[in-house]
């Protein structure tokens, strides 16, 4: 160990470096990933995991400002917003309020010029033909990685790309998990879909499984090709929500080159695959995908001349986010992606310099944070000594304690149960439940509709007057005599049946990891118990508890909600009849159902944010507030820890392809490695010499044995 | 021999039937192939049609074991067990559910994994088997008491421990080796250093408990007098008889164990960041792939058979009057 140190700080690296020594210094972004992407393809990948890769290299026709809060969609690389145009069912335009209104219209003009990344899918020969178009077992003898091709090419970026892409969402051989969605909404979708079903069984009944299936030779209706750079999409209706799907990764383009090129016999053997390799015009290219330890982002040496953005809130400037407006992006030439399963692995290499940011876990947030007496957290003086800085943001989800709305007892829209839910909202102090389970990282919901979305209400306008009480503090959680006169009004008394005496028993469900839940069960049974109701916990395995929810026989359920797209639409949903769960399979997991609600939702959805809106959304929330389907849990906030050396690193829940914008300090972190990480080498000498220890008396034993005689007078 | 040998290897043809019907019966007690398709195709927005095309392009959307719609043998051959088993036997482990092809993980991954497993191993046993003979060399003295309760104390001691001391000391505090990771050529070393100590020493409690008990009970056999009368240095009884003699139960332990080095260690490599077969064995079970489960335990059983089978053989070398009928 003490050899291979010393040949190490002969390099002028530390003996705990990680990375080789050539990179020293380099300009590049260390981070680490916990679980491996399951899908690189842009059609079926949805998770936040592969978002981290994806979003740096496709590039869908929008995206997310970076810096401007509340969230804004503006062009990535469409020339401009697309505005849409509605027609009625003869295709003559209408406005938008008309009732024969039957499809909108998204025209978008991408920007020419645009380039994809070097990739063999591209390579022509000197004939122009592309070179890997027909390759057979032999030509891919010596290939197992995309960097085995010699030649690479690229490509100008065109509208076509796109169709393609779309056309992808209904690929027999994929999994889309937007397809259902899509397809009630863009024209021609589902029918495009059934074709390519049919030619995909024909070709399986032919012995030929796995065979390319040319999606240029079906048509999609909805969706024109207007020029090289202008396309169209035509969806059923008003979908005032479509414009965030084209921020996502979904509607980015592939080349149609580069699935054909995957798409090879041998291909699919050799993980070479649109899944393993994305293809794309981001400013980054994926270059080594090994999810099992690292994959590794570098910059695309194609990327057009895209510049940091020059506005963003008020307080940005002075926060120094605005440094590099209008200086070229990307600044960073390499992101390495490393795997780190554990959490305290990662901490540590975090600590010594060698990740560039982390997330807090349970175990190091006392080390991390300090929180002030009036719950305000702050970074410790141990972290900001070594120059850590805090980001925390409130994300677009919420936790909440679902009521089966189909549940004999908890369930319903009668009076009775509408007061026992009232009372047990009351009785879960979800403020002691953020502060002991989630290290005060959330904060209470008074509804549905986090901060920073349209619709969410600060302050008094906001409160659920059902559970909390306006003091000068800000919310105050009602008294439980409140919950206890509301139970006796829903005719539990002391937690007991008034016309029966039985004691009432309700049932939480969940999914029982171990008896690291203990705590966290046990706490749900004191809140319950403060109303003399008994809960009795009905832990299960993931799966089965899963099952319980869909099929609507979970009682109460601890269940949450990650948005898709910054809009209220994508939270009020969660009510809507038609997407119960248990009926309909959909993501209202309480299968609430109420047909004011449903009636106000149809109206507030394709709604411009407004007043008119705003009002709209507010008797929604007052009347979840009345029915208490929910026990509104919290808004959970994310904490994040940056090194000195990062800079113009904004936390932003929509946006992903956040990459491009940062920056750091190569030069800086190279010193504070060196510093944080000079070797300890006298232990081990101090450990040899405790090992080495019995030794001298074993010897002198050994001696003394061998020379001792069989008996005393031989 | 040879005979001995393709008689064990028959013998292992049912056994493997065995063990596949049984990791079979295990997994679909507990998920169903609708919660496999729900695991892979996520919670939000996953529709009754996904989940129905999941199952069908993968062979899910049969029964398990017994297809009433068949008729005659295919009533047992149309179903997701025969259909997933039997090219197991071809070592065709197909492609896991979430699409990658097994055999080429394995491949991949069965490197770092004997990169970590084959030092300790070869070190763990150098290691335990000198200390266990200087205990017995030792024996009755405080050196042999000591001796005894640091290897109960040290086998009292969960692995993980060890893995996160050893993390904790050497890594954070000394910052001699990085914590995890793994590198290419020869900076493997770096990376392997303290699994591999930490492996050796979390093995050292137990293995010189067992190598001292066996010492122990050979010392006090009859040649091992002989050859004190004869007036031999306790270390030439020792290293030459003892250790000698004392070889079949050590091969019994250690040979079995061989084969399984390629399986890789399951906590070990996920603490360490090393990409081998043991932390893929448990992202598997983790994401309920059943085909991935499937190829590592069969793959494991056979490899536990080769070792069994070389234990066997192993036993011919060391010991001469063993001989296979």
């Amino acid at each position: 160990m003490v050899a291979i140190g010393l040949a190490l700080a002969g390099c002028g690296r530390a003996w705990n470096d990680p990375y080789p020594a050539s990179e020293n210094a380099a300009n590049i972004l260390y981070a680490g990933f916990t679980e491996r992407p399951k899908h690189l393809d842009p059609v079926q990948s949805y998770s936040e995991d592969e978002a981290e890769f994806n979003a740096q290299i496709y590039e869908p026709p929008l995206q997310y400002h970076y810096l401007k809060r509340p969230y804004t969609l503006v062009p990535l690389t469409a020339r401009a917003m697309p505005e849409p145009y509605f027609l009625d069912a003869g295709g003559n335009r209408v406005g938008a309020d008309a009732p024969e209104l039957a499809f909108s219209v998204y025209e978008i003009r991408i920007r020419p010029g645009i380039l994809y990344q070097p990739h063999p899918a591209f390579a022509r020969d000197g004939a122009g033909r592309l070179r890997y178009e027909r390759l057979d077992a032999q030509a891919l003898r010596d290939v197992h990685e995309l960097r085995d091709f010699a030649y690479t090419g690229t490509r100008e970026l065109v509208a076509a790309d796109y169709v393609y892409q779309i056309k992808r969402l209904a690929h027999p051989r994929l999994h889309s998990p937007i397809f259902g969605l899509m397809s009630e909404y863009v024209v021609g979708l589902k029918e495009l879909a059934a074709a390519l079903r049919q030619a995909d069984e024909k070709l399986r009944a032919a012995g030929r499984p796995k065979a390319w299936l040319d999606l240029d030779a079906f048509p999609l209706a909805g969706v024109e090709l207007v020029d090289r750079h202008t396309y169209r999409i035509r969806i059923r209706g008003r979908y005032a929500q479509f414009a965030y799907w084209l921020a996502m990764s979904f509607f980015a383009p592939v080349p149609p080159e580069a699935d054909r090129f995957y798409g090879q016999p041998g291909m699919a053997e050799k993980n070479l695959t649109l899944d393993w390799y994305p293809v794309g015009t981001g400013p980054y290219m994926l270059t080594r995908n090994d999810p099992n330890a690292r994959i590794v982002l570098e910059r695309n040496p194609n990327y057009r001349d895209e510049r940091y953005p020059a506005e963003g809130e008020p307080q940005d400037a002075a926060a120094g986010l605005l440094a590099d407006a209008g200086r070229r992006i990307p600044f960073i030439d390499k992101a390495v992606f490393s795997r780190e399963k554990e959490a305290i692995p990662y901490w540590n290499k975090f600590l010594q310099g060698y990740y560039d940011s982390s997330g807090i876990s349970s175990d190091s947030f006392d080390q991390a944070v300090q929180v002030g007496a009036g719950g305000e957290s702050t970074i410790s003086p141990e972290m900001a000594q070594q120059g850590i800085r805090l980001e925390t943001t409130v994300a677009t989800a919420v936790r909440y304690l679902a009521f089966n709305w189909l549940d004999p007892v908890v369930g319903g829209a009668d009076e009775r149960s509408r007061k026992l839910r009232r009372a047990i909202g009351i009785a879960i102090d979800w403020e002691e439940f953020i502060s002991i389970f989630a290290n005060g990282r959330g904060i209470a919901a008074q509804g549905p509709i986090p901060p920073g979305i349209f619709g969410h209400r600060e302050g008094q306008a906001g409160l659920d007057s059902t559970i909390y009480d306006w003091a000068p503090g800000g919310p105050r959680r009602k008294d439980i005599a409140e919950a206890r006169r509301l139970l006796v009004q829903a005719g539990y008394p002391d937690g007991r049946d008034a016309r029966s005496g039985v004691p009432l028993v309700l049932y939480l469900d969940t999914t029982d990891r171990g008896p690291g839940d203990k705590s966290r069960f046990d706490w749900f049974r004191k809140q319950f118990a403060k109303l003399g109701i008994q809960l009795e916990v009905r832990g299960t395995d993931y799966n089965r508890f899963q099952e319980k929810v869909r099929k609507g026989a979970a009682q109460i359920f601890v269940w949450g909600w990650n948005a898709d797209y910054p809009d209220p639409e994508n939270f009020l949903f969660l009510f809507q009849s038609t997407q119960s769960r248990a009926r309909f399979q959909g993501e209202n997991a309480a299968n609430y159902s109420n047909p004011e609600f449903d009636r106000l939702f149809e109206r507030m959805k394709n709604l411009p944010n407004g007043a008119e809106r705003q009002a709209l959304i507010d008797r929604m929330v007052a009347i979840l507030h009345e029915d208490a389907p929910w026990s509104f849990g919290y808004f959970p906030k994310d904490f994040g820890l940056l090194h000195a050396w990062m800079a113009n690193v904004k936390p932003n829940q929509m946006a992903r392809n956040r990459l491009k914008y940062q920056r750091i300090d190569a030069q800086l972190r190279a010193r504070r490695r060196a510093e944080w990480n000079l070797p300890l080498w006298w232990p081990l000498a101090g450990l040899a010499l405790l090992v080495a220890a019995p030794a001298i008396p074993a010897a002198l034993s050994y001696r003394r044995r061998e020379r001792r005689r069989a008996s005393a007078g031989a | 021999m040879l005979a001995y040998i393709v008689r064990r290897v028959l013998y292992a043809i049912p056994i493997l039937i065995g063990v596949n019907l049984l990791t079979f019966t295990l997994f679909f007690v507990v998920n169903t192939p609708d919660d496999m398709a729900r695991m892979q195709l996520g919670i939000k927005r996953v529709t009754p049609e996904a989940i129905v095309k999941w199952k069908a392009e993968r062979g899910y959307d049969k029964p398990l074991v017994y297809n009433e719609r068949s008729q005659g043998v295919r009533a047992l051959t149309d179903t997701i067990f025969f259909e997933k088993s039997v090219r197991l036997f071809a070592f065709d482990f197909g492609r896991s559910d979430n699409g990658d092809d097994i055999s080429w993980q394995i491949r991949n991954r069965m490197v770092p994994s004997l990169a970590l497993a084959l030092p300790v191993f070869v070190l763990g046993l150098y290691v335990t088997v000198s200390l266990a003979l200087f205990q017995v060399l030792f024996r009755g003295t405080w050196l042999d008491v000591w001796g005894v309760i640091l290897c109960v104390a040290m086998m009292s001691i969960s692995s993980l421990f060890y893995i996160i001391g050893g993390q904790f000391v050497v890594s954070k505090l000394w910052r001699l080796v990085p914590i995890s990771g793994y590198g290419e050529g020869i900076d493997v070393v770096r990376f392997l250093l303290l699994p591999v100590v930490v492996g050796v020493i979390g093995n050292i409690g137990a293995n010189t408990r067992w190598y001292r008990t066996i010492f122990l009970e050979e010392i006090g056999r009859d040649y091992v007098r002989t050859a004190r009368a004869k007036g031999l240095a306790e270390t030439a009884v020792l290293f030459r008889h003892v250790l000698r003699n004392a070889l079949i139960p050590i091969l019994t332990g250690a040979v079995v164990v061989i084969p399984l080095l390629f399986m890789g260690s399951l906590i070990a490599e996920s603490f360490f960041g090393i990409p081998g077969l043991g932390s893929y064995t448990i992202d598997a079970i983790n994401a309920q792939d059943f085909a991935i489960v499937r190829a590592m335990v069969f793959l494991g059983s056979v490899l536990y058979i080769v070792g069994l089978i070389l234990t066997d053989i192993s036993y011919t070398l060391v010991d001469p009057r063993i001989r296979f009928e």
